[in-house]
């Protein structure tokens, strides 16, 4: 689809979403909030498996990745600046306009696909690094996801999955506090017994072939306002490292 | 189906730089340094014609950095240059004073040698910092734009444009202003400022005496605002002379001779006889704040965001501050992949400096106007009450490291480490 042969009614709607997507005071703004905590973390990851130095140019030129539930694209348009070779999924066929969009705006060069991880595993589609950010509480079947994620990595290739923990801290965290109390997310955005607790999802994990490297918390610090990495407290959101050997 | 991805950035515009800085003064080659060094491509527009500075000779101007402004000129490679033309201050010596008295029995007195810091700051002479910043930005590949000003900014979707004097533009992907007090860049982002004027102007020099002042520096409270020997090189001190402004304005007029002969009483004998050895300048003294720090792809640093009472010298340190929180936090960005530019980037920077900056400026205002008093009463209370301060070592430290900028969280160009 070329922005240039579509009704320019659907382009201003498109270039509307895009502003909620990347206003980050808007309707996503928690996602803007976590983002560079999530980014710290995957940033440091993929420096630490392919032995890049992030304070050089285009440190990730060369790399194949996959952004998963890449929404507008929060996370494909940091990794392409960062000179990665990058392919956004998003199983809402609504999301892939408005992350193009934004990327062509913003002067960048984003493969954005309306593809589910599985059909890519199925076209043979493989990458070094597959992001898997915040979407695994959300598919139906978490076990045959995280396989068809595993499929699409290369030997040596690195995959980066968060989540939320359940117990009765996240609920209130996740569910009472960020959709009910601060209203950061729409109600029913999440459904707490989908949440999955560290030790599950590294059982997941390696059971779909791959073996975890490292995890890490993602907490809240309402003195500072921001997010920050914990190596203890992984009781709300959670973000793990595992490679495909 | 036809991939965006495959097509040529159609709408994007080329950039001349990556971050366009307004000002060429000391705020804005700091940053441009700190900046090219983490990898960004940095151009620096300057009012002033670069060589006529750079080979100047010396002018009476002169900075008193702090423990922590040098060590971001360590991180930034222009200390080991400066370090031999830098005149440590071992000790300061606050005093209540009276012209003719001489400083009152019971001062405040800080002395190096109770902290591990090493001296409580340096004293630099302007035109070497401003050779050795010229110096360095050469070899850093800063583009510098002299005899050159801003006459206009437009932002958009992806940076910022703006058009110079001589009718060129310029394309960034993020503004900085560093273009001090009546900060152009603030007003044509639309950025408002708060402030009052305190009806005094300091009057700024340099003097020659006959004996050496063994790196102290003083400075003495006197009715009309407070009067600062700061020492330099050889036997050489600068004087940061405030007054009321009638009065300043007065002695600004007198011929050199009359100018000693009203700072004599004030400066006392106890270096000996004293002689111009600079021009005479005038600042007048205003605070004024910027209601907000940054704009859509705008950050201001320096006097732009916060123009402080020059008391202590914290102006140029504060500054300094700002730029290495600012190149922190951009650089951060750009490593994480962000669009360093983008508006929620800017509000970490402003978020880190705006709070310390409005409390060093109040701070530094209600000292002064506690001092700048001629009421025996409240003299009598201020002498005994910088005695008491100076009696108690634990506060006095406390109050040394802050004014070194030594305290709070700290961006790491101010412990010395590269962004």
């Amino acid at each position: 689809m070329s922005l240039n042969t579509i009704d320019p009614a659907e382009v201003a709607k498109f270039e509307a979403m895009a502003a909620e997507w990347w206003d980050p005071a808007g309707k996503f703004k928690p996602l803007h909030m976590l983002n560079p905590c999530r980014l710290d973390y995957i940033t440091t990851q993929i420096a630490l498996e392919f032995d890049r130095d992030l304070t050089a140019p285009l440190p990730f030129k060369g790399l194949r990745l996959l952004d998963i539930g890449c929404g507008g694209g929060l996370l494909s348009e940091p990794m392409a600046r960062l000179g990665a070779d990058v392919v956004g999924a998003d199983a809402a066929a609504r999301n892939i306009p408005v992350a193009r969009l934004h990327a062509e705006q913003s002067g960048l060069a984003i493969d954005y696909r309306h593809a589910a991880a599985e059909n890519l595993a199925r076209d043979g589609e493989r990458f070094d690094i597959v992001l898997n950010m915040e979407v695994i509480e959300h598919v139906p079947d978490p076990q045959a996801y995280l396989k068809a994620c595993a499929e699409l990595l290369n030997p040596g290739g690195l995959m980066i999955c968060s989540t939320l923990n359940r117990n009765p801290k996240s609920f209130m965290m996740g569910i009472i506090g960020a959709e009910w109390v601060m209203r950061w997310l729409p109600k029913g955005t999440h459904d707490w017994r989908k949440f999955i607790t560290p030790d599950e999802l590294t059982a997941m994990i390696t059971a779909a072939g791959l073996r975890p490297v490292d995890r890490k918390g993602m907490v809240f610090n309402p003195a500072r306002w921001s997010w920050s990495l914990s190596d203890r407290d992984l009781s709300v959101n959670y973000v793990t490292a595992s490679v495909k050997d | 189906m036809d991939n965006p991805a495959r097509r040529p950035h159609l709408r994007i515009m080329e950039r001349d730089c990556d971050i366009l800085i307004v000002g060429g003064g000391l705020n804005g080659p700091a940053l441009a340094l700190a900046l090219a060094q983490a990898g960004f491509s940095v151009g620096v527009v300057d009012a002033r014609p670069a060589p006529a500075r750079a080979e100047a000779g010396f002018d009476g101007r002169a900075y008193a950095l702090a423990q922590a402004s040098k060590r971001l000129l360590s991180a930034i490679g222009i200390w080991p240059g400066l370090a031999p033309l830098a005149q440590p201050i071992l000790q300061i010596k606050a005093s209540d004073g009276r012209a003719g008295e001489g400083a009152a029995a019971f001062f405040l007195q800080f002395d190096s040698a109770e902290t591990e810091d090493g001296p409580m700051g340096f004293m630099v002479e302007d035109r070497h910092l401003y050779a050795a910043f010229l110096e360095e930005m050469t070899v850093a590949g800063v583009r510098l734009w002299s005899r050159e000003s801003v006459v206009a900014q437009t932002v958009d979707a992806g940076g910022v444009r703006v058009q110079l004097a001589s009718g060129g533009h310029l394309s960034a992907r993020l503004l900085v202003g560093c273009d001090g007090r009546a900060s152009g860049t603030a007003t044509r982002a639309g950025i408002g400022r708060t402030g009052w004027g305190y009806g005094q102007t300091a009057l700024v020099t340099a003097v020659d005496h006959e004996r050496p002042h063994d790196g102290i520096a003083h400075q003495f409270f006197m009715p009309g605002g407070p009067l600062a020997i700061l020492p330099l090189r050889g036997n050489r001190s600068s004087i940061v002379w405030s007054e009321g402004a009638a009065q300043a304005a007065a002695v600004q007029a007198l011929p050199d001779a009359g100018y000693l002969a009203a700072l004599r009483p004030r400066f006392g004998d106890f270096l000996g006889d004293i002689a111009l050895a600079g021009d005479r300048f005038t600042y007048p003294l205003s605070l004024t704040l910027a209601n907000r720090f940054v704009a859509p792809r705008v950050a201001l640093v320096g006097d732009a965001a916060h123009g402080v009472h020059p008391l202590a010298g914290q102006g140029l340190n504060l500054g300094l501050r700002d730029v290495a929180a600012l190149a922190e936090v951009l650089a951060e960005a750009a490593r994480r992949g962000e669009d360093f530019a983008a508006a929620d980037v800017l509000e970490r920077y402003e978020r880190w400096r705006r709070f310390d900056t409005v409390v060093m400026a109040l701070g530094m205002d209600t000292v002064n106007r506690l001092f700048s008093n001629d009421n025996p009463i409240l003299r009598l209370g201020r002498d005994l009450g910088l005695g008491a301060v100076s009696a108690l070592p634990a506060l006095r430290r406390r109050f040394m490291r802050e004014a070194a900028g030594l305290e709070g969280d700290l961006p790491r160009l101010l412990r010395g480490l590269p962004v």
